[in-house]
């Protein structure tokens, strides 16, 4: 386990490097256009080849990094920000009208599958990359509110918060002192989880072209690319997608990893 | 006639040792108890005698069972023994039982893995086995549906389906209630004697084990320091560590003189004392979810029209079975629950006034619980934690970390312990860094909720003993609510009863405990076991 | 019994009727004019009005949301106003395909995941463990429509053991479903990736209750224990998992779709959302969502048939 952890944080790291490099340099331009050099397989003067327009495959897959992570983080945020203070309100009122409004809520947001968040949106506001954002962020907040008050509210029972209300203490406090501190690496984790459901959803709504527009360069664009041309040029879907299962799959390892360092006992949600 | 002769049995788990050439021998008809403390290897020996030692665990020794050594037989063969030749009981009953499965099926099975018995035939006998223990339900109940000491009952049946030669019983009665414990260990011993059966009884309790076993064998750190005949024993007690549990277990601490009697109730309607806590007519209802669909919703009365006071100084314990309304009064009183009717006020103010506790109140009030594990914030350093009381105050200590370090202090602990974090105390220490919470702020009423239930007997005397010294130091007054009730006596100078929401009797501790008036605290006293009198006390 | 399924009957109407209301916001509030919207700026005025009035939206709006529910519920789910033939019509087309291959899907998730599940956790630690682990590991990193890709790259282009796409029609079955079945493995794998892994957990979970401790003092054998009292109590979250699964599988669908070109919900609501037909994007999200309440509200029925501590509690 200790060696999935390892591989977990270096693949992380690496495509947050590679990301991280394609602000201030990538090996050529994307937005140039070679025809004459198109469907090339992999050589030194392209590490990973090119595309149906000649553009390098390596370049593509650093630009598409930048946005399979922004497009995860800042939907993983959403979910966090909104989700786990929800989360904590329906557990700190448990069993009141305001916890059954609040479960009933994320009950509903679960009927509308991240995908069918994004056609809603995108009939009416036309596709782009905030609206894969949106839609991941919309359904992760139920994640997160679920998990957080799942597990809030055995802490709830438990007397050091009945210690903390004989001192007085609100139960917005209580909940701000005791009960996040002690459910944050379960958050953590399960934060891990829902990047790598980010990035494996942002490629399918950017696969179908509910996602990030051209001239974004995007992993599940470049797939929707290569699909016509998977008999003459394999490399053009192979790479793109090989990216999306390691990225994930480093994720997945760091997430596993970080739940066994953190504490052993908790649990995640891997759906 | 020897039923079961372990000898030598040593075990240890990763390098570890957890038993040290344990001997021991069962003989049919008769009780074997092993007594200790926690992490002595009592359950460790039982999980050797069914061969069901965890995973990775190696075991050197001799189990013999009628002549089949138990160390040495194949899993398979292990099968065959387990539920034919030794039966089981655990001692946690909520969880012991499939929840899925009904209680019927789950003795019946039992029946069906070791006998060619067809389907229906086994649900017969297992129907017998659930009346032959004193079970009067329907056996098409599901688990959930019977209380703890029928669910006991139930595991039982499934362990003596078959008539084992042995029977185990792993703390039986530990999480029951005393008037249930005694039913319980009844059925055991009538068990035992009826079918001939050797038992082995765990328990850490010595009243228990002097009430009911044939012989006793004390285990300390996974070896077996004393056995014997128990009247011999108990007589002539050859260790010192036996000495000092049984000891601790009669241990009664030195509290100040009793405090000047207040040992009527307060009528109904009389004024509330200006000193002190008073309860008058308190009743609190909860709701339950409907019978029928759109029918009255059912309300259980946790608290019925309780009335009692505790004036300041004086010690007063409360003595009730699980779902008594014990927790209930505890958080009304602390001001963590609404009551529907009556008053609570503490120097003649109520303790909750528009909804809300009142600070000014609560600060004259701390509490400290049972669970020396939960009762603290694991995220927190000690200082943290003691210091949480401090919220309560209008002027914040200027000096906190003088008063954190004194606190420690006093209750015997080291100022230096208030950089540490909680997992680094033993549970004794815990329960002495929740009354250096509880008491920081030098509130008048201090509530004991179980605060030494959950510890071994030679630091629950310790605890104690800490007790009385800090209400011997101060001008403290104390609620101390227990299930047991040698505890109370020691502990408290006026003790109260309660039954079902109600207290049933209240009187002077010695009072009540000599004379009983109420039917009810005549049956708690007399289920209690106890030890003998010829043990010095 | 009766009461819990009651009670879950309420919660599923409440959740319709909120879902409808959210689809209809988002749909027919939000664009401000939707028949303006859908025509686009150079629309002709008596075009807009003809639109306008076939939608209703000279209706106040809790008139227009009461006949668009109306409609739902007597099977009118409006007039496609690209195609000029009833939503309902082009709906029961396509249901066939996108449904079966859904169900298809979910059969062939859970066939490969209770089995992979129960020997990983009856194992533990062993090498069937570790292998089927790392497989899944594996499996829920692969992104579906990816790995769809490559099944036809493999098995259509190069084996030619199926063709690389279309639909072949219910008129002869087994070609329709050899015609669903590569579509159905994508969909599956990844799924059941997820399945095993959840099966394993909670059934290592069950067997260190107390309860499995009993069964083996009775004299069960480790495998006889799992099998007879732990594997029903790992059950309650699996069937969750299945329950949620099923969304994923439907909404899924939609994009496997594409990759085997495959006339299902999924095409039809792309080229609707591309010709900017808000009328059938309406009521097929509106019926997607209905299904996947459905399938929540069959899921709870199955957690009471499990655990009897549900039947009695509300």
């Amino acid at each position: 386990m200790k060696l999935g952890f390892s591989i977990g944080a270096a693949l992380s790291l690496t495509f947050v490097t590679l990301a991280a490099l394609s602000f201030v340099w990538t090996p050529s331009d994307i937005e140039t256009l070679d025809i004459a050099n198109k469907l090339q397989t992999p050589s030194a003067d392209h590490l990973l080849g090119t595309d149906h327009f000649g553009r390098d495959i390596l370049s593509m897959i650093m630009m598409g990094a930048r946005t399979s992570i922004a497009v995860a983080v800042v939907a993983v945020g959403i979910g966090m920000a909104v989700g786990i203070p929800l989360g904590l309100w329906a557990a700190a009122r448990s069993g009141s009208l305001l916890d059954e409004v609040i479960m009933r809520g994320n009950d509903l947001v679960f009927a509308f599958p991240s995908l069918v968040i994004a056609i809603l949106i995108t009939a009416v506001f036309g596709p782009s990359a905030v609206n894969a954002i949106i839609a991941i962020g919309i359904f992760n907040i139920p994640v997160f509110a679920r998990l957080a008050r799942g597990a809030a509210l055995p802490l709830w029972e438990r007397d050091f918060i009945l210690a903390a209300r004989v001192c007085g203490k609100s139960s917005a406090r209580i909940s701000a002192e005791h009960i996040l501190p002690n459910i944050m690496n379960l958050m953590i984790v399960q934060g891990t989880i829902q990047f790598s459901l980010g990035i494996l959803a942002e490629a399918a709504l950017s696969y179908i072209g509910l996602g990030a527009q051209p001239p974004t360069a995007s992993w599940g664009r470049m797939l929707a690319d290569a699909q016509t041309l998977t008999a003459i040029a394999p490399h053009t879907a192979l790479i793109p997608g090989g990216t999306i299962v390691l990225m994930v799959l480093g994720l997945n390892l760091l997430g596993d990893g970080l739940r066994d360092r953190l504490d052993p006992r908790i649990r995640v949600d891997r759906t | 006639m020897t039923l079961l002769r372990v000898q030598n049995l040593s075990v240890s788990i990763g390098g570890t040792d957890i038993l040290h050439d344990v001997d021991l021998s069962v003989t049919a008809g008769q009780i074997t108890a092993i007594t200790g403390e926690s992490g002595s290897g009592k359950s460790m020996t039982a999980l050797a005698c069914m061969g069901l030692l965890p995973k990775g665990a190696r075991a050197a020794g001799t189990i013999d069972l009628a002549g089949t050594d138990i160390l040495q037989t194949s899993e398979r063969q292990l099968n065959d023994i387990r539920g034919n030749d030794i039966g089981m009981v655990f001692q946690e009953p909520m969880t012991a039982l499939n929840p899925v499965q009904t209680i019927g099926t789950q003795v019946a099975e039992t029946i069906r893995i070791h006998t060619d018995a067809p389907r229906t035939e086994a649900k017969t006998r297992a129907a017998d086995m659930l009346r032959k223990v004193g079970l009067d339900v329907s056996p098409d109940r599901y688990p959930h549906e019977v209380s703890g000491g029928q669910r006991q009952r139930v595991v039982i049946a499934m362990a003596i389906a078959l008539r084992p030669e042995l029977l185990i019983a792993d703390e039986p009665t530990t999480a029951l209630d005393v008037t249930t414990q005694a039913r319980i260990l009844d059925l055991l011993k009538g068990l035992v004697a009826e079918f001939g059966m050797g038992m082995i009884l765990i328990t850490h309790d010595l009243a228990v084990v002097s009430d009911i076993a044939d012989q006793i064998a004390v285990m300390q750190h996974g070896r077996v320091v004393e056995a014997g005949a128990t009247d011999t024993l108990m007589r002539r007690m050859q260790h010192s560590y036996t000495r000092s549990l049984f000891a601790a277990s009669s241990h009664v601490p030195a509290i100040r003189q009793p405090y000047a009697s207040h040992t009527q109730t307060i009528p109904h309607g009389a004024a509330a004392p200006k000193q002190g806590l008073a309860v008058e007519n308190v009743t609190k209802k909860y709701n339950l979810s409907r019978k029928t669909l759109l029918g009255p919703r059912p309300t259980f009365a946790a608290l019925k029209n309780v009335s009692l006071t505790i004036s300041s100084g004086e010690r007063v314990g409360l003595v009730g079975e699980s779902g008594c309304g014990k927790s209930t009064l505890t958080r009304a009183i602390l001001g963590l629950e609404d009551v529907q009717a009556g008053s609570i006020t503490l120097d003649g103010a109520p303790v909750v006034s528009n909804r809300r506790a009142d600070l000014t109140q609560r600060r004259k009030m701390q509490v400290v619980f049972q669970d020396p594990y939960g009762s603290f914030n694991p995220r927190h350093t000690v200082a943290r934690l003691v210091s949480e009381p401090f919220y309560l105050l209008e002027d914040k200590p200027k000096n906190p970390a003088d008063r954190i370090a004194q606190a420690l202090t006093d209750v015997g602990l080291s100022p230096s312990d208030g950089d540490k974090y909680i997992h680094e105390f033993s549970g004794g220490q815990r329960q002495r860094i929740a009354i250096a919470r509880a008491l920081i702020t030098d509130p008048q009423l201090v509530i004991f909720d179980e605060a030494v239930s959950a510890l071994d007997v030679s630091v629950r005397a310790q605890v104690l003993d800490l007790i009385a010294d800090i209400s011997a130091r101060r001008s403290l007054s104390y609620l101390f609510i227990s299930h047991d009730l040698s505890v109370v006596r020691a502990i408290t100078d006026r003790v109260l009863v309660m039954k079902g929401g109600q207290i049933v009797e209240d009187g002077a501790t010695e009072d009540v405990y000599r004379n009983p008036s109420h039917p009810y605290t005549q049956t708690l006293l007399a289920a209690a076991p106890q030890l003998p009198e010829f043990i010095e006390v | 019994m009766i009461r819990y399924t009651l009670r879950r009957l309420i919660s599923l109407l409440l959740s319709l009727l909120a879902a409808s209301i959210i689809i209809f916001a988002v749909i027919e509030v939000i664009p401000g004019d939707p028949a303006a919207f859908m025509l686009g700026v150079n629309a002709r005025e008596d075009t807009l009005a003809a639109l306008r009035d076939q939608m209703g939206l000279n209706d106040p709006l809790p008139i227009r949301y009461l006949a668009w529910v109306g409609g739902l519920l007597t099977g009118d789910l409006g007039t496609s106003w690209t195609y000029k033939t009833p939503v309902a019509d082009l709906v029961s087309d396509r249901i066939w395909v996108s449904l079966p291959l859904a169900l298809y899907a979910l059969t062939l998730s859970t066939l490969i995941a209770f089995p992979a599940g129960i020997i990983a956790a009856a194992r533990r630690g062993g090498p069937a463990d570790l292998g089927i682990m790392g497989a899944t590991q594996l499996g829920v990193a692969i992104p579906n429509f990816w790995f769809a890709m490559i099944l036809v790259l493999i098995f259509a282009i190069n084996l030619r053991w199926f063709s690389a796409g279309g639909f072949a029609g219910w008129d002869d079955p087994l070609a329709a479903l050899k015609s669903l079945t590569l579509p159905a493995i994508a969909l599956a794998l990844p799924q059941a990736a997820i399945l095993a892994r959840v099966m394993r957990s909670s059934l290592l979970d069950m067997l260190g209750e107390d309860f499995i401790r009993t069964a083996r003092a009775k004299g069960l054998s480790r495998r006889q224990a799992l099998w007879r009292h732990a594997l029903r109590n790992a059950l309650i979250p699996v069937l969750t998992i299945i329950g949620l699964q099923f969304s994923f599988l439907l909404a899924g669908g939609i994009i496997i779709e594409q990759v085997f070109f495959l006339p299902g919900l999924g095409r039809l609501i792309f080229q609707a959302i591309s010709a900017r037909d808000l009328i059938v994007v309406e009521s097929v999200v509106m019926l997607l969502v209905f299904t996947v309440i459905i399938v929540n509200f069959a899921v709870d029925l199955a957690y009471a048939a499990v655990d009897p501590r549900l039947r009695r509690r509300a």
